[in-house]
């Protein structure tokens, strides 16, 4: 990590707590934010957050790891989550899952070789009358058929 | 997604309501009375676990302490539920109103949205509609003119954990920490939130609370059974020709839900989600209600064509992949269960093995730590009982993959 790039993040970590409150209670949006913005929360970051919100870097490590939607290595530029509940799988998800694996060249849970997508399965979205479903970043899809999904993956940029 | 325009009609939460009218009702009484028209009413908790809401808010009311918490339980992870994603976009004013009134009964100034984080698209429509209620005078200072109530409410996201959904954890998670289960007692009523008396409700629980405001508990009784007063709202998905959410009353049978949402040659019935319980075509005159087939709203449905070692196979998946892993029973416990389907798949199993994971089941049900581990075998038991003649004679007789 470039020193600027360290600075740069030590300031963004400063806005957060100045945002949200520097107490415990304020770590799961400050990482939320960070894990929005980077996709990802780096070693860096959290001894930042830890240094700044006065805890051990642990206590950081110890929460983000405990959350599906929180990393630490990065993902790709997109993210493409798809639900593999029982409804969205009865819909054909397998299909949807399928023909991404073919077009993007990847297995699920992998991330494409230019870094563009990563593609994981994600536990129901609360989308079950309208399945199958996925998610391509904080957007949400129904209905899909293999077509469509494949579709609107190409419109990403 | 579906949108604003469809006009939906129930007993009590689609009866029509407009916002603002039950906090003016409640304003003008007095908060003892607001106590007595709930527990009047007989509510229950709506997120499955059906426990009094008006106790919950008597013991909140009763802790002396500076600061109290109004918790909307909107973590909506159980597979087969979204009932809570159509009240918050479509009826916020009535998930609102009753956290206001929460507020104001049990004396608390700050109440706290938790929502998934798989709804994160609802943030910020749910953010403007809190501005909105501000501007309106709905929330902030003197409320309605009432000098000296101030309530506010602010939305927190999650980040994907099912296990949130459990009252304590989900309190964790509020504080920044893990998202694991306390120990209880003390119950969140006494040591809550930052360990301040705390009410987590679910979304749908609140969303009731302003119909028996307004229109009195006598009336709301009225709907439902004597056990379980008033209406549910249902989250039906699977196979049938109109999926989508349905009020209906506590006593509804099974399957005059299936005819309603048109539901052809139905095998099997998950009710309550991947943690509730399956019942097959000879439980379809069991009754919706807490004290027969008791549930959060999760409605599954699926015809003959279906394999039930599948279902089995994916609800297993999902409780091994979000066990929090805090206590041994749930973390052991579901990847033997799981392990066991998989065995049934292979056609490499014995009878006897089969009957042991059972009883582990069932020792799962009595010593883990919180909801989640003991619930999650209820669809492991119920779906082997009820299904054993497809999952062991037809289909995986000790040879067929699937």
């Amino acid at each position: 990590m470039l020193v600027e790039e360290k600075n740069a993040m030590t300031e963004e970590i400063e806005q957060l707590i100045k945002k949200f409150g520097k107490k415990r209670s304020s770590l799961l949006s400050i990482l939320h934010e960070i894990q929005t913005k980077q996709r990802h929360i780096s070693e860096y970051a959290q001894q930042e957050i830890a240094r700044l919100l006065d805890i051990h870097p642990v206590e950081v490590y110890s929460v983000l790891s405990f959350y599906t939607f929180l990393n630490v290595n990065p993902k790709g530029r997109n993210l493409v989550r798809i639900c593999r509940t029982i409804s969205c799988d009865m819909k054909g998800k397998d299909n949807i899952v399928r023909a991404i694996e073919r077009e993007l060249d990847v297995k699920i849970g992998q991330t494409t070789s230019d870094n563009k997508f990563t593609v994981e399965y994600v536990n129901c979205l609360g989308l079950c009358d309208e399945g199958p479903a996925m998610a391509i970043n904080d957007q949400i899809f129904t209905k899909l058929t293999p077509e469509k999904a494949v579709k609107l993956l190409s419109k990403v940029k | 997604m579906e949108t604003k325009t469809k006009k939906r009609t129930g007993p009590v939460i689609f009866s029509g309501y407009e916002r603002g009218t039950a906090i003016k009702k409640a304003l003008s009484m007095n908060r003892e009375d607001i106590l007595l028209e709930i527990r009047e009413s007989k509510l229950r908790g709506r997120g499955g676990a059906g426990f009094p809401t008006s106790t919950k808010w008597m013991l909140t009311a009763a802790a002396l302490s500076d600061e109290k918490f109004v918790i909307c339980n909107a973590d909506e992870g159980e597979p087969g539920t979204f009932k809570d994603r159509i009240l918050l976009i479509e009826y916020p004013e009535l998930v609102f109103d009753g956290m206001v009134i929460a507020g104001y009964t049990i004396g608390s100034q700050q109440g706290i949205v938790y929502l998934r984080g798989e709804y994160e698209y609802l943030l910020k429509p749910l953010q403007d509609y809190l501005e909105s209620m501000r501007n309106d005078n709905l929330l902030g200072k003197d409320i309605f003119g009432k000098k000296g109530f101030y309530f506010n409410i602010t939305v927190f996201l999650g980040s994907g954990a099912y296990v949130c959904g459990e009252e304590t954890a989900l309190i964790e998670s509020l504080e920044g920490h893990r998202g694991e289960a306390r120990n209880r007692p003390p119950y969140p009523v006494n040591t809550g939130y930052l360990g301040k008396p705390t009410i987590v409700n679910n979304v749908e629980t609140l969303a009731t609370i302003p119909h028996i405001i307004v229109k009195g508990s006598e009336w709301y009784k009225k709907f439902g059974t004597g056990k379980s007063s008033g209406s549910k709202l249902f989250s039906v998905s699977g196979d049938c020709e109109k999926p989508g959410v349905y009020e209906l009353p506590w006593g509804t049978k099974i399957g005059e839900l299936l005819e309603i949402v048109g539901a052809k040659n139905t095998k099997a019935v998950q009710v309550g989600g991947a943690s509730g319980f399956c019942y097959n075509k000879n439980q379809f005159d069991r009754a919706l209600a807490y004290e027969d087939a008791a549930t959060g709203g999760s409605i599954m449905i699926f015809n003959e064509s279906r394999d039930m070692l599948r279902v089995l196979d994916n609800f297993m998946e999902f409780f091994v992949d979000e066990s929090c892993g805090q206590c041994t029973p749930c973390r052991i416990g579901n990847v033997k269960l799981l392990e066991g389907v998989k065995m049934i798949q292979k056609g490499e199993y014995t009878f006897s093995y089969i009957n042991k994971l059972k009883e582990l089941g069932k020792s799962m049900q009595v010593a883990s730590k919180c909801g989640l581990g003991q619930s999650s075998p209820n669809a492991f038991i119920s779906i082997l009982e009820s299904f054993s003649e497809e999952i062991f004679t037809s289909q995986n007789g000790g040879t067929n993959e699937n």
